[in-house]
């Protein structure tokens, strides 16, 4: 799960790690309040979305040579008109697609006078079975370049759980930065925070760009984006209320309300799997044969009616879908079971589209009798190849028809 | 002889009493596991479907001389539940549970190192020796004692490349499925170099997917383990080629991020490895049936 730049420093503000003083706004006077609480006489009125390049980025509404999702602000009147300009707009970076997202959030924050930046993240790396701090020099680039062209100016710092973060891993963040002295010390007081807070929030991901050194000689998070471990959000009731469903695919809200892991592609044909694995397996096999999969849907080990009709519903709500391949390798459940909840939900959902279904497991004939005998066009396969090979040209027969 | 599990394999069950650990205990029974005692803090000294419940796997373990543990314990307490069976040196632990936060499993690894204990999973359907021994989730109907080691990071596609080698009469020694999520206790070098042991294991599959580096690792171990002449006729096969960058496809551990665990450069690994990979997820059995016939 992703949160917004202003929610993840309130996080970050809550273990003590420096962040420039700021305040969301939702509306435009939300924002001239904000304002008017700072010192000023330079604000920053920054798009809150959920995707990164929104310095870089442009409204499509606006003119091609308007600023972009972060701007510098000389005076109160400018963040107002800053506010106006971006709030209920388009905002397209590198990262949001073309389609852009609607920037409905604001954040007013302190102008802050830069001596220098660093990059600093952390994930759960996954061949040590560690946390990992990664950082370098290089601040405000894209890490992926950096990494590419002078790996030599990014160090990995990877933290055994069983001590955790110790002098010398802060040490080697300060000596890594190139810091001495005053600062040096401040990075490693930085650093530890920064773990215990990845670490007692469960982030899966946090990405600190830049890290700022401001004239004054202090270290600041000037951009932070942070992401949380699903499974574990269980216990940070904290996080999960900061969650913003409008920042989400619609679809993908309703599907995991149903238990359902769906995520919406480019092509026609709807795909509905039991296991992550084979759901992969099965778009990449609709692929193969010359066309592209619609969705990956995975419906997990109880396809019951309940949650084969709300599959249905969900993969159907996509205009493009012209055909559908539902793959159920039943293991222990019997495949008669399965049969009759895609009957059910068939019917429930009146479906107008081709259907293929591949069922395998214990009692694979009676399933396939009970699909042929439904009344419904519903097409049975023997086994994955044969199911993409009927989806396909169902599907394409559709189109020449 | 198999890998990991064989008819003497002595288990209980951790979550026994719950609806999973209920159903699968029993399928397991009915496949012939020797299953011994279930672990239910609170409930010590009931039974449950005949068989004697623990407060804690020490007892259990003392009592039965059991040397394997399936878990079934819910998200929030499966760690817990696998340290304490890391504790008691249970000797193989098998977690199917599913949703482990990745936090936990980092403690959990750590826990692992120096002990007496391999686990499999979590995130995972279990390990299976046909016509000896089942633990997981697994479905023994589509099994046949052969020839053929499995190991997967998907449960269904396990499925698949069973029920194929089943189908072009090959059948399987033992399939393991070491699971979807990012920290895992086994990976599969560690299954691969216990299948080149295995004398009954002729070829292998190994199926992997977008996320990692564990497929080029262990196309690398493979390479160099044949490079010493310890070789077996092996087919790969790795799911999500058509999947995004960027978007997690269910699995915690399926995602390419920062040009990372794509699928074709798993593919090119395992290539170089001297691997045959199945293009296609309805190839496994038949391509690695072709294979041992161009070997013959």
């Amino acid at each position: 799960m992703n949160i917004h730049e202003y929610q993840a420093k309130e996080l970050l503000a809550k273990f003590g790690i420096g962040v420039p003083t700021g305040y969301p706004a939702m509306s435009v006077e939300e924002a001239v309040e904000g304002a008017k609480k700072l010192p000023g006489p330079l604000y920053v009125v920054k798009a809150q979305i959920h995707a990164g390049g929104r310095g870089k980025g442009k409204f499509s509404e606006l003119p091609a040579d308007a600023k972009g999702g972060v701007r510098l602000a000389k005076s109160i009147e400018h963040v107002e008109q800053d506010a106006k300009d971006m709030l209920g707009n388009t905002l397209v970076t590198v990262q949001t697609g073309d389609a852009g997202k609607q920037v409905n959030r604001l954040y007013v924050t302190d102008g802050v006078d830069i001596a220098k930046e660093y990059y600093l993240s952390m994930v759960i790396d996954r061949e040590t079975s560690r946390v990992a701090m990664i950082v370098s020099t290089e601040g405000g680039m894209d890490i992926e370049d950096v990494a590419h062209n002078t790996p030599e100016k990014i160090t990995t710092i990877t933290i055994d759980p069983a001590t955790g973060f110790m002098p010398h891993h802060g040490r080697a963040v300060a000596f890594a930065l190139k810091l001495e002295g005053g600062l040096a010390k401040e990075a490693q007081k930085l650093s530890k925070k920064l773990y215990e807070a990845f670490t007692k929030l469960d982030c899966a991901m946090l990405e600190i760009n830049p890290l700022v050194e401001t004239e004054g000689g202090e270290l600041l998070v000037l951009d932070t984006k942070m992401s949380f471990d699903s499974n574990a959000l269980y216990r940070h009731s904290d996080v999960e209320e900061m969650r913003d469903e409008t920042e989400e695919d619609p679809m993908e809200v309703e599907a995991g309300k149903h238990d359902l892991a769906y995520i919406k592609l480019d092509g026609n044909i709807g795909c509905m799997v039991n296991g992550a694995g084979l759901a992969m397996a099965t778009m990449d096999i609709i692929k193969l044969n010359g066309a592209f999969p619609a969705n990956f849907l995975d419906v997990g080990g109880g396809a019951t009616t309940e949650k084969v009709t709300a599959a249905f519903k969900i993969i159907l709500s996509d205009p493009a879908v012209e055909g559908i391949l539902v793959n159920i390798f039943g293991g222990i459940m019997k495949c008669d079971i399965i049969a009759d909840g895609i009957v059910a939900a068939a019917k429930e959902v009146n479906l107008s589209v081709p259907l293929v279904v591949r069922l395998e497991g214990t009692n694979v004939q009676q399933g396939k009798d009970i699909l042929a005998n439904s009344g419904l066009p519903i097409i049975p396969a023997d086994d994955l190849g044969d199911a993409a090979k009927k989806i396909v040209a169902e599907v394409k027969q559709g189109v020449f028809a | 002889m198999s890998i990991l599990v064989d008819k003497n394999t002595k288990v209980i069950t951790q979550g026994m009493t719950g609806n999973t650990g209920t159903f699968h205990t029993q399928q397991a029974l009915d496949y012939g596991t020797k299953m011994d005692a279930g672990v239910t803090p609170g409930k010590g000294g009931s039974e449950h479907l005949g068989l004697p419940q623990f407060d804690t796997v020490r007892q259990a373990k003392e009592a039965t001389g059991a040397t394997a543990s399936c878990i079934y314990v819910p998200p929030p307490f499966a760690a817990d539940a696998i340290l304490e069976a890391i504790e008691a040196e249970i000797e193989l632990i098998i977690t199917i549970t599913e949703g482990v936060p990745v936090m936990d499993m980092v403690t959990v690894k750590r826990a692992l190192t120096g002990s007496k204990s391999h686990l499999i999973g979590p995130n995972c359907p279990g390990v299976l020796t046909p016509e000896e021994c089942k633990i997981g989730i697994m479905p023994g109907s589509i099994f046949k004692k052969g020839s053929v080691g499995v190991v997967s990071r998907s449960g269904t596609l396990t499925y698949e490349a069973v029920h194929q080698t089943t189908a072009v009469g090959l059948g399987q020694t033992t399939a393991v499925g070491i699971g979807g999520d990012p920290v895992n206790g086994t990976n599969f070098i560690d299954v691969l170099d216990m299948f080149l042991d295995d004398d009954e294991t002729k070829s292998m599959i190994m199926i992997g997917e977008i996320g990692g580096s564990a497929e080029e690792e262990a196309a690398e171990f493979i390479k160099q383990e044949a490079a010493k002449g310890r070789r077996k006729p092996m087919v790969g096969f790795i799911a999500g080629r058509t999947a995004p960058p960027g978007r997690r496809m269910g699995h915690a551990g399926a995602i390419v991020s920062g040009g990372k665990g794509g699928a074709d450069d798993k593919i090119a690994a395992m290539e170089d490895a001297g691997i045959r990979v199945a293009s296609s997820p309805s190839e496994l059995g038949t391509t690695l049936d072709a294979l041992l016939k161009e070997l013959a």
